[in-house]
């Protein structure tokens, strides 16, 4: 996938019901994420932050509207095209608010899955996981299973998974939540150097306003409507980073 | 990497003791297996130890086994000359109970044709045959008698000569084999006080009648042993068993003696079918449906618990959609799981068992026919246990795991 978008939605609608139970989650949200770009997504509860998630994720169809990652269409409306589960575990990574890691799998083997699954040996995907986790600073809690990891180190592995498969576009939903400031801020700061070293596009829905900063482009989401962060305008524009895509 | 094996790992003492109890529940279907096994094959170890060709039995009766069969000694002769037939000879079986070091005592009482069956055919693990007409006796281990032991039954003594070993009878009590003289004399015995008031009661009816009268002689003869009056019939034999010569047909001798009134004859084949059909039928049915219902319980239990840590897993299973697992690896994983938890639980009733079963009263027999069997339905219930559990798999949406 070379295409320079890692993501782009045109006119996402999602309704849930239909008549005097029918709600909008999303209306006409349209977006482009280049590669490399790290994009903040800010809203409060139940602006249709995670559902907008969940549609380019390929988890939810949308009602209305396409759904292209690394130039490819996936999702034109309800309407899926190709398997959407073999394209989530070769191009698209995962991040949530709970570390959400395999309790069974210690912490390599949760980065190590990822690879076995899209089909590379199982020693060449132990040694990338270990060298995820080497780089990511857990390399030493490597056998150790998720509830013997802290909140912070459970989240650096589950980055580690995201990027086990070489994504181009990485999805996170409040990643930091259950992270205290400090540690919240690493982890931004994590997905800003994944973004610019690999040239992986990444989505970051966030309450975390202190970290802002961190990211290339900021929009807002209020009752389904997705916006550039007026705030922050001058920030949404294409990264200047010169990327190499990997 | 084996997502089944680390899951398993994690959970294994939950896992292990599933295992177990799934084990301990295959080892009783097993248990029942040997145990219908044990009661066929006990029901027909005589018989078959016999290796009759023909059965002579009372006329209508249905054989020593299924009934009281009474046919005089005489019988035997006659048998023997019927075209055909190579050898003949008197059959006794009955069963007894005496007290023995202050326990019960019940063995069934087998009479071998002296001197031409000595017990050289019977499954002897110790000792030797009988060596004489009297007073020896081959005793199956079972009852608890060991060689040289000697058994007081009615009047005389008797010697343990030789052991065998699962020589019983269809109701599961060790036998014990005589001549065929001392099975009579053990099965017809009586106190000596019986036999002094019969012997008075005869003199008593021989006094009131006018030949006891006028012949004196009559009156001493009712007196003495009942073996002396030759219109008192001898004892009784159970029936007449019968060698046929190589290539003749069962059912030509059979039509040989169809026109004697007093017996019924019946070939090998024809009396195993009875003892199966008669005396332990009911028994052996009820196991079968017990065994049948112990295996539909086993399925249903298996695919319970295989369905409960699918439901344990859903998390898991949703995340691993979520990263985009493809369904064989998510089917894989359950039926991984319910194969490995079917084929240790297999193995755990099978090394039960063979300590367990043992030590059981009656005879387990468990066949390695049976144990196949077991193992293919032990499989094909992992299978159907873990479909369940996929099914509910199947239908767990990957947006579950962020929730």
């Amino acid at each position: 996938m070379t295409d320079p978008l890692a993501l782009e939605t045109s006119g996402l609608t999602k309704v849930y019901g239909s008549g005097h139970t029918e709600v909008v989650a999303l209306r006409d949200a349209s977006m482009r994420v280049r590669r490399g770009e790290v994009v903040a997504l800010l809203g409060p509860s139940g602006a249709g932050k995670s559902t907008f998630l969940l549609c380019v994720g390929l988890i939810n169809p949308p009602t209305r509207g396409t759904v292209t990652i690394g130039g490819k269409l996936m999702q034109d409306g309800p309407r899926s095209l190709g398997d959407l589960r073999r394209f989530r575990r070769e191009h698209i990574g995962f991040v949530f608010q709970k570390s959400n890691l395999i309790p069974f799998l210690s912490a390599i083997e949760n980065v190590q899955v990822v690879g076995e699954l899209i089909g590379r040996p199982s020693s060449v995907a132990r040694r990338r996981a270990n060298e995820l986790l080497d780089a990511l600073g857990v390399g030493k809690r490597a056998f150790n299973m998720p509830t013997q990891l802290s909140g912070g180190e459970q989240q650096r592995v589950t980055v580690a998974r995201a990027l086990a498969n070489q994504p181009s576009l990485i999805l996170a939903d409040e990643p930091t939540a259950a992270l205290d400031s400090v540690r919240g801020r690493q982890v931004m700061e994590l997905f800003r150097d994944v973004a610019h070293r690999h040239g992986t596009g990444v989505i970051v829905v966030t309450h975390d306003h202190r970290a802002l900063d961190v990211f290339d482009t900021i929009y807002e989401m209020e009752d389904g409507l997705l916006k550039p962060a007026a705030s922050t305008a001058a920030k949404a524009t294409p990264p200047a980073h010169d990327i190499r895509l990997s | 990497m084996n997502l089944a094996v680390r899951d398993i790992r994690h959970n294994l003492g939950r896992f292990v003791l599933t295992t177990l109890g799934v084990g301990m529940l295959l080892m009783v279907v097993m248990g029942m297996g040997g145990i219908y096994r044990g009661l066929v094959d006990d029901a027909l170890v005589v018989t078959r130890g016999v290796g009759a060709d023909l059965w002579v039995v009372q006329r209508d009766t249905r054989g020593p086994f299924a009934e009281v069969s009474r046919l005089p000694r005489s019988l035997v002769d006659r048998v023997a000359a019927v075209p055909g037939v190579t050898d003949a000879r008197e059959f006794v079986f009955h069963t007894i109970q005496r007290e023995h070091r202050g326990k019960p005592l019940r063995m069934g009482v087998l009479g071998l044709g002296w001197p031409t069956d000595k017990g050289e055919g019977l499954p002897l693990i110790a000792g030797r045959p009988l060596a004489q007409n009297h007073f020896e006796m081959i005793a199956d281990e079972s009852l608890g008698l060991g060689l040289g032991e000697r058994l007081r039954l009615g009047k005389d003594t008797y010697t343990v000569v030789g052991l065998t070993r699962w020589l019983v009878a269809s109701g599961g009590d060790g036998i014990a084999c005589f001549t065929s003289r001392d099975a009579q004399a053990i099965q017809f015995d009586e106190p000596g006080e019986s036999i002094r008031l019969e012997r008075q009661a005869r003199r008593a009816r021989a006094d009131e009648i006018d030949f006891g009268r006028t012949q004196p002689g009559v009156l001493d003869r009712a007196s003495g042993p009942a073996q002396n009056l030759a219109a008192l019939p001898g004892p009784a034999i159970s029936a007449v068993i019968a060698h046929l010569m190589p290539g003749t047909d069962p059912a030509s001798v059979q039509r040989s003696m169809s026109g004697w009134s007093d017996v019924t004859t019946y070939t090998g084949p024809q009396q195993e079918e009875l003892l199966l059909k008669g005396s332990v039928d009911r028994a052996r049915r009820q196991i079968l449906l017990f065994r049948v219902l112990l295996t539909i319980i086993s399925a249903v239990i298996m695919a319970l618990i295989i369905y409960t840590l699918t439901l344990d897993k859903l998390h898991p299973i949703a995340l691993l959609k979520l990263i985009g697992a493809p369904t064989r690896v998510i089917a894989g994983l359950i039926l991984q799981q319910s194969l490995i938890m079917g084929v240790l639980a297999y193995g755990v009733g099978y090394l039960i068992g063979t300590r367990l079963f043992p030590l059981f009263p009656r005879r387990v027999l468990v066949t390695n026919d049976d144990l196949l069997r077991l193992a293919g339905i032990v499989l094909v219930i992992s299978v159907l246990a873990s479909l369940l559990g996929i099914w509910k798999a199947m239908r767990v949406a990957p947006n579950e795991a962020i929730g």
